[in-house]
């Protein structure tokens, strides 16, 4: 295989994985307070992206020209709604099922999932169909010797990196990230100690969720288009990354994430090098295969979740 | 002198009865959307007014004691519907699905609500047992039964290999294996050129020694729709598959897996192997969904990879859930709503998938237990309706 694609096969794996991660860091951060499966992740990412597409075409018809300044308010204005769409389901369908069995959760999720899909398939214009996504970054490619990537594909991991940096040292170093992590360790202890449990939940989702939103406006970006379906395979695929790496575990999330996108590139790249009969398209049969077959060897993930059998 | 009305259970039982079958035949038959919605509002006035007079506990209560009497009444009423529709293959058709996705949703509640695994794929395994019909059907020369039960041995046999990652993992990680599988199935689906790719492929009709039940008949003025064969021989295949699953949950099989469902590590203090009831219950619960979904795909005629999608698996648990988990008898009324309303209210055609489900999300906050939630297990039935 020549240097440039394989530099086009490794800048697509690593901007799948970025995606993925991105998802699967909601999915862990929501398990760590609430020990529940929020299963519309996927398609509050769907309603980002759609969000932002919104934006710029108001941004448009308000005469704001120029890309960055249009993409800086698409960026903002989807994150800012759908941290807040995640908040309000966390608020009106999470929260007052705490107690109930946790099949319940993942069911009720699931159908905001699909009430969110088809939601944005009738209320959009022409919804059925997938809707071109402007192309704001500059286009262009650099190159090092034979290895040459796009420079709108450069930015995006950057800024994905960038991201989940800025998410991890939230976590880890500030005072909120404390607060997050005390509710998930003991909720009742957190309490007594005079943190608000509610709040830091809700907040939490909604950091979970504008993750999401960003998550779908660098989807839109990196495809330069959107499709109302989006959500659910992007969602079953988080949710698989997530709890490959071991729920509650935000390396294990930004892990599965980078894992998954590697095996669905083998599956397309070097299975049908292998072999005749194994076309491309086999790629996702053959990532959720590897799935199944890792949860049988560790079945609390690759980085195992700590846990007791009676607590 | 006047008996009150609720003193004799047995007149009160006949009465209830009959109004829940004129409600099932009008709703089968309502042909104008004016009709759904009389027929909606019909149904919440004779529920508020047998709340009002106090009839509603009595009706429960006769029912729950008289297990027998309410199948044979519920066998007897499908029989008449069948009869009354016989020249009309939409309500038949309707009814035919309701009796086999009941037959799927049997075998789901034996993992789900007995012994308490989560399947979210179960339409993956339904489209197992239609794609080996059509395969058998289409390309040997096997007889018709043997391909149903050996599309439900194909599901059976295909759970085999989930079922390592299905026994070690628990909870939200078993979830993962069962939504994998199901999105890792209907992508093979799609991609696979020899199952018909994502155009599907054809399946004969369903020949039951020498009874041929995709042809009409015509006796002079009288025309029976083929459809009533299959509501005949999927009427049959839901009692079955109902007192099969009714008789393993009164057997000591079904407290163990009741056991293993609500605390595990007592179970296994009591000496119950957990794998070996998660075996039973993961495999026989495919194997009917096997055969309901080989049935399905012979009636309707042809098998492609969209009606077996993970949304599918979804409405199969919605089912579950609405007729409250671990109640077989729940699943009669979840299974006749959820697939026959959508259906007659096509004026939501496009809408119907957001109302549906926003009405589960509903459902999910007001009424978690579902229709008919499971009570108490009795385990001398006899015994106590003898007592009274």
């Amino acid at each position: 295989m020549s240097l440039d694609i394989f530099s086009q096969y490794l800048i697509n794996c690593l901007m799948l994985g970025m995606i993925y991660a991105m998802v699967a860091v909601g999915f862990t951060l929501f398990f760590g307070v609430l020990d529940i499966i929020q299963f519309s992740h996927g398609d509050v990412l769907m309603v980002g992206g759609f969000t932002a597409l919104v934006t710029y075409a108001g941004a448009q018809a308000l005469g704001v020209a120029n890309p960055w300044l249009q993409l800086a308010l698409m960026v903002l204005i989807a994150t800012a709604l759908t941290a807040g769409l995640g908040v309000l389901v966390a608020r009106y369908l999470v929260l007052p099922l705490k107690n109930a069995p946790p099949l319940n959760t993942l069911l009720i999720t699931l159908m905001m999932g699909m009430v969110l899909r088809e939601g944005v398939r009738l209320a959009y214009p022409n919804g059925s169909n997938p809707q071109p996504f402007p192309r704001l970054l500059p286009g262009g490619v650099w190159s090092v010797g034979g290895f040459e990537a796009r420079i709108d594909s450069t930015i995006l991991l950057l800024v994905g990196l960038a991201l989940i940096t800025g998410l991890h040292l939230l976590i880890t170093r500030s005072k909120l990230g404390l607060a997050i992590r005390a509710v998930a360790q003991d909720g009742e202890t957190a309490r007594i100690m005079g943190i608000n449990f509610n709040w830091i939940v809700l907040l939490t989702f909604g950091i979970g969720s504008g993750m999401a939103a960003l998550g779908g406006v660098m989807n839109g970006l990196y495809y330069t288009e959107i499709n109302f379906g989006v959500g659910l395979l992007l969602g079953v695929i988080g949710f698989a990354a997530a709890i490959l790496g071991g729920l509650g575990n935000l390396y294990g999330a930004i892990l599965g994430g980078f894992l998954f996108a590697a095996l669905q590139t083998v599956g397309a790249v070097v299975l049908p090098m292998l072999s005749q009969h194994i076309p491309s398209s086999y790629k996702d049969v053959f990532a959720f295969a590897v799935v199944i077959a890792l949860i049988a060897w560790r079945p609390t993930g690759l980085i195992a979740e700590k846990s007791t059998e009676r607590a | 002198m006047r008996v009150p009305l609720t003193s004799r259970p047995v007149l009160l039982f006949v009465v209830a009865a009959l109004v829940t079958w004129a409600l099932a035949w009008a709703l089968l038959g309502a042909e104008t959307q004016l009709e759904v919605l009389a027929l909606f509002c019909v149904t919440v006035a004779v529920a508020v007014v047998a709340a009002k007079m106090k009839l509603d506990a009595p009706v429960a209560a006769a029912a729950s004691s008289h297990p027998r009497a309410l199948g044979i009444a519920c066998v007897v009423g499908v029989l008449a519907l069948a009869v009354v529709f016989h020249e009309d293959h939409f309500p038949l058709l309707l009814l035919c699905s309701v009796l086999l996705y009941i037959t799927a949703c049997l075998g789901l509640n034996i993992q789900f609500g007995y012994v308490g695994i989560v399947n979210f794929a179960g339409a993956a395994f339904f489209g197992i047992g239609s794609y080996t019909a059509a395969m058998l059907a289409g390309h040997t020369g096997l007889p018709h039964v043997l391909v149903l039960l050996l599309g439900g041995a194909m599901a059976s046999l295909i759970s085999c290999v989930l079922l390592l990652p299905v026994l070690r993992t628990r909870g939200h990680y078993a979830a993962l294996v069962t939504i994998a599988f199901a999105t890792l199935f209907r992508s093979f689906l799609e991609v696979n050129d020899a199952l018909g790719g994502p155009q599907g492929m054809r399946i004969p009709a369903l020949n039951l020694f020498g009874w041929d039940l995709g042809a009409d008949h015509e006796w002079g003025e009288l025309f029976i729709s083929f459809y009533d064969n299959y509501v005949l021989f999927a009427l049959a295949l839901a009692v079955l598959a109902f007192v099969l699953v009714r008789r393993l949950e009164r057997s000591w099989m079904g407290v163990a897996m009741d056991a293993v469902r609500t605390d595990e590590i007592s179970a296994k203090v009591y000496g119950i192997s957990i794998a070996r009831q998660k075996i039973v219950a993961f495999m026989f619960g495919n194997l009917l969904v096997g055969i309901a979904g080989a049935t399905y795909g012979m009636m309707t005629g042809y098998v492609a990879p969209n009606n077996f999608t993970f949304a599918d698996s979804l409405i199969l648990v919605s089912m579950l859930l609405l007729g409250g988990l671990g109640n077989p008898w729940g699943i009669v009324p979840a299974a006749a709503l959820i697939l026959i309303l959508p259906e007659k209210l096509q004026f939501i055609q496009e809408y119907r998938f957001l109302l549906y489900g926003v009405v589960i999300i509903l459902i999910l906050l007001f009424r978690s237990q579902g229709l008919l939630p499971r009570g108490i297990r009795r385990y001398f039935p006899n015994r106590e309706a003898a007592r009274g």
